[in-house]
């Protein structure tokens, strides 16, 4: 672990650098260009399609990628699996950027980017799902905040302040499993309004559930891959606890993932079984429908137990990105492939390559946030003036609980 | 597949009829698969 200042002077011409700053050039003129010109000249949006990979991919996957936060925190203040710990403070880290640039994302995709907090502030439409959406992320931005100020306050050496939201801990982890377990249903329940609209294989009076239950796969499996980036990446800003714990992290998740990919799978069986939509797997959507079922949810729920049972981390990670995948595509599906499936392929939506430059330089920025904070601030380690837990040997303890898996 | 329904109860009646069974499959399946994933853990760390 390192606690020295970072040299900003070393290696500025970085590919890396480089290309970062090409893209974030790049998005900076998509910027200007969208909020000059409108969402007309940058974007291939129609009033039959209105909304396209903005919607689908920075806010439905940024939703459900950025579940990793509720989950971790849940497992181990709410069910008392502490030896998750360690996990939390990149989790929440996780979801408070991932929920932060959804808002980001927003302003570029709604017309009158300003009118984004009228629903909280000025008309509430509590009718409507997509208030109930709205009020939900909201707040568990707000929560999410909260909950990442500590590793801030430390930064900062604000001791007070850092005591006093530290208490709030366990509250601020229920309100924020309500919040997401809400939204996360919620963002699914919008398409219940369109069962002309979608696709019958992909449409279901069970969406909510299906939104809800793979975001809870998609939370674990972003955990174990942000994880195991952060382990190649980061691997000097970490203290000898995180690394003790982290292959026990990752196996745990790995367990949990399993199942409830396990889960996820029978509940669409179900669900294909009460509406009787058997007969459009013989169709070419019903194909793709079985890719997305057998390639991206049994697959990697049998992939799971197997790196699980046969304690395989680098399985487990390569499995992690397969879920992360899946739920991309299960998003993607959902939202644009089986959305307007009948329209006439002239009608259909693509999106221009200004929609997915503006993308990439969302989650661009993501990354270069997550760097900047996880490289100053407490989030691998644990800041030496708040220590709350014995120094750890890490050779000993390995050593004791972990004989079969050091090394990896 | 391939089923003429008449009615709404004809289609309920099928549909969970054929879910029922599918849920006690189910409930086995998921057991086994447990019994599969933690079959080791006796031998590892996690407990």
């Amino acid at each position: 672990m390192s606690t020295e200042p970072i040299d900003v002077k070393k290696n500025l011409y970085t590919p890396f650098n480089l290309v970062v700053g090409f893209i974030l050039l790049l998005g900076g003129i998509v910027t200007i260009l969208r909020f000059t010109k409108g969402l007309g000249a940058v974007t291939n949006l129609s009033d039959n399609n209105p909304w396209g990979i903005w919607i689908s991919f920075d806010l439905l996957c940024g939703v459900a990628l950025a579940a990793g936060g509720y989950t971790t925190s849940a497992a181990c203040y709410v069910f008392g699996l502490k030896r998750f710990h360690s996990a939390v403070r990149p989790a929440i880290l996780t979801a408070f950027l991932g929920y932060a640039l959804v808002v980001f994302a927003l302003h570029y995709d709604v017309g009158r980017p300003w009118r984004l907090a009228y629903p909280i502030v000025v008309q509430s439409g509590p009718t409507s799902v997509l208030f109930e959406v709205g009020l939900c992320v909201f707040l568990y931005l707000i929560t999410l905040f909260i909950e990442w100020v500590p590793s801030a306050f430390e930064w900062l050496g604000f001791r007070k302040p850092r005591d006093i939201i530290v208490r709030m801990t366990l509250a601020l982890t229920i309100f924020g499993v309500i919040l997401s377990t809400m939204h996360q249903s919620s963002l699914g329940a919008l398409y219940l309004i369109a069962p002309s609209k979608l696709h019958p294989l992909w449409y279901s009076s069970f969406i909510p559930v299906f939104f809800f239950v793979s975001s809870i796969a998609a939370g674990l499996s972003m955990v174990i891959f942000e994880g195991s980036l952060s382990h190649r990446y980061l691997h000097d800003k970490m203290d000898a606890t995180y690394l003790a714990e982290h292959d026990g992290v990752t196996y745990g998740f790995a367990k949990g993932a399993a199942m409830v990919l396990t889960l996820y799978f029978l509940i669409k069986v179900v669900g294909l079984t009460l509406d009787n939509n058997w007969h459009y797997l013989l169709t070419g959507y019903g194909a793709w429908f079985l890719v997305e079922l057998l390639g991206f949810v049994a697959l990697p729920a049998f992939l799971y137990a197997i790196a699980v049972r046969e304690q395989n981390l680098t399985l487990i990670r390569w499995t992690a990105l397969l879920t992360v995948l899946g739920i991309v595509v299960n998003r993607f599906n959902i939202s644009q492939v089986a959305f307007n499936w009948q329209l006439p392929s002239a009608d259909r939506y693509f999106p221009s390559v200004m929609e997915i430059i503006i993308s990439v330089f969302v989650v661009t920025l993501g990354l270069l946030a997550f760097r900047f904070i996880s490289s100053r601030m407490p989030i691998f380690y644990e800041h030496p003036d708040f220590k709350e837990h014995e120094p750890i040997d890490l050779h000993e303890h390995e050593l004791k609980s972990h004989p079969q898996t050091w090394g990896h | 597949m391939g089923n003429e329904f008449y009615t709404l109860h004809d289609f309920m009646l099928f549909t969970k009829g054929a879910a029922y069974y599918l849920m006690g499959a189910i409930v086995l399946g998921v057991l086994g698969f447990w019994l599969y994933i933690t079959g080791r853990d006796e031998d590892t760390f996690i407990k």
